[in-house]
């Protein structure tokens, strides 16, 4: 067996010194009849070879986003990510360490989070950020908890134009806490009034920009509202490379913010793992989930970092903490840091733009197919569309013609009849202009 | 052999080291470097990109004007990266025995498994017909994981191992409200980690603790004693966080049953029983799986993670949305509440349907090793866990006296008495023997607490030596040269951190203002 460096030998003599006769005799607190007589009923060992091969055959089976006219959003992104980002974090020293715990032998991890802490600060336009949580979802239901625990109320609201997952999340939170809840309907057109749902009660307003149906939202008059009565905002921002082009929620009166950090760094894979950024207000930070790092000096006065504020977290304070996390996305947030180190300022608002360009000419370009609408009049990278015949059904003949073009809202709301033809599309840097005379070729051909 | 310039042999006459400073404040490999905002450029960039073709601008007026990001190309980049990897212990480097964490050899073809494009580069709202493979594979690891535990059902979705808690806790919650017999009370022993606690608490529940016994194990009696209609279940961790199994698990898990209880079982540890005992001929309701401990994803300076929850019967019709249903050789994805038919989910912990690229790693591991190589591998890391002990067991202390652990052995600073060496000084003396230390301070429950998980990955040579060191160094503490411990570490990129300054005044990231400020 490759990875096992013991031999029969070795094993002989370890038991020896040790002092027993058999390897059972190690396993004896096990009751007698529990203990497994035989080799669980799964194959036995393979060699790398036969490995690659199933795995590899499994892998066949599935059409990757680079193969294919991809248009697939809502949460995640199909974007490029430079060669360097991925031989860097393969580097053992950052692969195969773990949580920082002994910082003088963890400074390469911890100069990365706090670089990382700083990057997300920046870019959300918040004071502090945290050292990541596992994805923007679970973010997202940890910001309603702590801004429950800053406020003492309990009635989080919900704009409908929230990912429904994320949503999903929040209130299945709400639900086993027994908190009270406000989620306002599915709104694609915009029309939501979500200040009037705000009330003494209210602890906080979640609102995703840009949302789920792609429109970009100014949250500056939800936020004062929302501050006249004592309540938190949550801005949510599902796509990262947006906050490329636009003003940050920082800037808007967010109290906390939260992001799915996937698009930048991390790949598809399917849903995960991800990346998720957690910022807030540096008055906030006692009630923030998470680890965190923070600047201190060494014995000899030499600048270094170290995890610290884990008076907020389990292994210290138990049943009292902010949150249970404990594992977190950590060679997510090196892959996020390295990416947006490359792009930098200038590299991450060319890329921004390009997105938006590439959208823009997009919705155009379908907006001009006999029977579909966009209904998304303002948008960073991903909008709306409403198409005759039951979206699922359109998406699925365009794949019968080589396009993967976008996300049914039925998928994510399968209890909403009155949405079943709206489609939710995403443009990014990989698309193409073969890709969009592809996509509305396929799709005209679809609905005639 | 190296030469000089004239070409001759240089030889090791006059080579002395000696702590020298140097001009840089280097030390030849460690080498200084400074954060990327101080190295970087807001106008400089690593990627490039095709100018944007004209179009018009559709972002609402909300345009954003500067954001303050620095730069750098790719050669900076590389160079800073892999400056401050070089700061970094790793399982590669050297002995890990970080307890509770299963610090074993992560296999490089289970990083490439991950990256092939079918697994790596799909997107988790593609229709599923263009995803067959990958819902396999989720419904394959699903299968390994319930044919190696013995239970009935599994989550998949939880992301790390205090995710899953949450998962199986709630699960248990709403199985009892659907009963119409909601609980208010979990029972958690002492020894138990941070999160089992945090997690019960979450979900509103009120912790009970459970006490240890002389032996480091939970007795039935202490369970009966605590259990009553308000208690909604016990998250008990098997084999514990003393490196024992519990081994009157069968007894405890009854005596929960029979007070209409769930027994949810802190899988942390699995890696010590994998073919060797099944958790559902236990008795247990819930048990999250660290994919990242045991199946050997790795670790990754802190995640991902990613803790699948196996479930019995009786709780397994509560487990969360998404599931992958299999019908022949077709495979579809469960994704609302809505569309579960006959089950009762508790709803969705997260958006999409996992931690896919920890999927793929942990069902590559399990493939190469099998069912003959995981229960040697657990043989293996429980094995290599009591040659440490025999190794150690004249020289340190055992909270609970010398018996057989299983994949961890845990000692106690009592051996330091009197010393004025703490397990800190210990620990951090261990650095500069080129060993990673062992989990310190846990379980809270003994006093200076050293937790040593060898895992299996380990050769005899790595562990005589890992035993000679420490041999070494428990001499040491009675040599009376204290510095070797107090000043520890000596040799590594950086001393000891003041972590109260950090925590007093803390500075969590960069900024103009103050770091320039600090340089003067
Ligand atoms: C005993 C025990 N339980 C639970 C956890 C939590 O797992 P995770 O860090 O994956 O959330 C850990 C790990 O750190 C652990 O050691």
């Amino acid at each position: 067996m490759r990875y096992l460096p013991l031999t029969d030998d070795d094993r002989r003599s370890m038991l020896a010194d040790i002092g027993v006769q058999n390897i059972d005799d190690l396993f004896a607190d096990i009751p007698e009849d529990m203990r497994l007589k035989e080799l669980i009923d799964l194959p036995r060992h393979a060699s790398e070879l036969e490995v690659e091969r199933q795995l590899g055959e499994m892998a066949a089976r599935n059409t990757p986003a680079s193969s294919a006219p991809f248009f697939v959003g809502c949460g995640a992104y199909k974007h490029h990510v430079p060669a360097s980002v991925d031989h860097l974090i393969q580097r053992s020293e950052f692969l195969t360490a773990y949580t920082p715990y002994q910082p003088e032998i963890s400074q390469g991890t911890l100069q990365y989070l706090f670089e990382f802490q700083t990057q997300v600060a920046l870019l959300t336009g918040m004071e502090v950020a945290n050292a990541s949580m596992y994805d923007g979802s679970t973010a997202c239901g940890e910001a309603v908890l702590m801004a429950q625990r800053l406020t003492r109320r309990s009635k989080a609201v919900l704009s409908g134009s929230l990912h429904p997952q994320y949503r999903d999340v929040v209130s299945m939170l709400s639900d086993l806490s027994e908190t009270s809840l406000e989620t306002l309907a599915a709104d694609p057109e915009g029309t939501e009034d979500i200040i009037a749902s705000i009330d003494d009660e209210t602890a906080c307003v979640v609102v995703q920009s840009p949302d789920v149906f792609g429109r970009v939202r100014d949250l500056s008059a939800v936020a004062a509202a929302a501050h006249e009565k004592g309540a938190l905002v949550i801005a949510v921002v599902t796509e990262v490379i947006s906050l490329g082009a636009l003003k940050p929620p920082g800037e808007m009166g967010a109290d906390i913010v939260v992001a799915e950090g996937q698009s930048i760094g991390v790949g598809l894979s399917f849903g995960g793992p991800y990346v998720g950024l957690l910022a807030t207000r540096q008055k906030y930070l006692r009630q923030m989930p998470g680890r965190v790092c923070g600047e201190t000096v060494d014995a000899n006065g030499k600048r270094g970092f170290v995890l610290t504020l884990s008076t907020r977290e389990q292994h210290i304070r138990r049943e009292k903490a902010t949150s249970n996390i404990c594992t977190n996305s950590g060679l997510c947030s090196l892959a996020f840091t390295i990416h947006l180190s490359l792009l930098g300022e200038a590299g991450l608002m060319k890329l921004a733009s390009i997105n938006h360009a590439n959208a823009v000419m997009l919705a155009d370009a379908l907006a001009g197919i006999k029977g579909v609408d966009v209904l998304t009049p303002s948008f960073f990278n991903e909008f709306t569309i409403r198409v005759p015949g039951r979206g699922v059904d359109v998406i699925e003949a365009l794949v019968d013609k080589g396009v993967l073009g976008g996300v049914p809202v039925a998928r994510l709301v399968p209890g909403e009849k009155n949405l079943q033809d709206f489609i939710i599309v995403a443009a990014t840097e990989v698309n193409t202009a073969e890709d969009r005379k592809a996509y509305v070729k396929a799709l005209t051909e679809v609905l005639s | 052999m190296s030469m000089n310039k004239a070409g001759r042999p240089t030889s090791a006459q006059g080579g002395q080291s000696s702590d020298h400073p140097t001009f840089t404040g280097n030390k030849a490999l460690q080498i200084e470097e400074p954060l990327i905002f101080e190295v970087g450029d807001v106008g400089k960039t690593g990627v490039d990109f095709p100018d944007p073709e004209p179009h018009e601008m559709r972002l609402g007026g909300l345009e954003r004007q500067k954001i303050g990001l620095p730069g750098l190309t790719e050669p900076e980049v590389m160079r800073h990266y892999v400056r401050i990897s070089q700061k970094n212990f790793a399982i590669d480097a050297g002995v890990y025995p970080l307890g509770s964490c299963t610090m074993k050899h992560n296999g490089r073809l289970n990083e490439k498994m991950a990256r092939l494009p079918g697994f790596g580069d799909v997107h988790p709202l593609q229709p599923e017909s263009t995803v067959q493979g990958a819902l396999e594979l989720i419904d394959t690891l699903a299968a390994w994981l319930l044919e190696m535990t013995g239970m009935a059902g599994v989550a998949m979705s939880p992301k790390a191992g205090a995710h899953g808690e949450f998962c199986g806790m709630a699960a248990i919650k709403s199985a009892q409200i659907a009963k119409g017999d909601a609980r208010t009370v979990v029972l958690v022993p002492e020894s138990a980690h941070g999160t089992n606690p945090a997690t019960a608490a979450l979900l509103g529940y009120k912790v009970r603790d459970i006490p240890a016994r002389e032996d480091g194990t939970v007795s039935p009696e202490a369970v009966k004693e605590a259990l009553d209609t308000d208690v909604a279940g016990i998250m008990l961790t098997n084999p514990n966080t003393c490196g024992l199994f519990e081994r009157d698990i069968v007894a405890i898990a009854d005596a929960v049953h029979e007070a209409g209880a769930y027994f949810y079982c802190d899988g942390a540890n699995f890696n010590a029983i994998v073919g060797k005992a099944k958790p559902g001929d236990l008795g247990v309701d819930c048990m999250h799986i660290n994919l990242h401990k045991t199946f050997s994803t790795p670790h990754g300076g802190g995640g991902p993670g990613s803790g699948p929850v196996v479930f019995s019967e009786a709780i397994a019709p509560y487990a969360p949305v998404p599931y992958v249903v299999r019908n022949g050789d077709a495979f579809s994805l469960v994704e609302s509440v809505e569309a579960a038919d006959g089950a009762h989910p508790f709803g969705r912990q997260t958006a999409f349907h996992g931690q896919m690229g920890m999927f793929v790693r942990a069902l590559s591991y399990m493939m190469s090793h099998g069912s003959d190589g995981m229960r040697q591998a657990s043989e293996d890391a429980v094995l290599n866990a009591n040659y440490i002990r025999a190794g150690l067991r004249d020289v340190m202390s055992q909270p609970f006296g010398d018996q057989v652990c299983m994949h961890e052995v845990l000692f106690d600073d009592s051996f330091l008495k009197d010393s004025g060496v703490t397990t800190l000084d210990f620990a951090k003396a261990m650095i500069d023997e080129g060993f990673h230390p062992m989990t310190m301070y846990f379980p809270l429950v003994v006093h200076g607490a050293m937790l040593i998980e060898p895992t299996e990955s380990e050769s005899k040579a790595a562990l005589d030596q890992f035993i000679a060191t420490l041999r070494d160094l428990v001499q040491g503490t009675k040599d009376g040269d204290l510095v070797r411990f107090t000043g520890a570490p000596h040799h590594a990129p950086m001393a000891r951190l003041d972590e109260t300054r950090a925590a007093r005044d803390p500075v969590l990231r960069w900024s103009p203002e103050a770091h320039a400020e600090a340089a003067e």
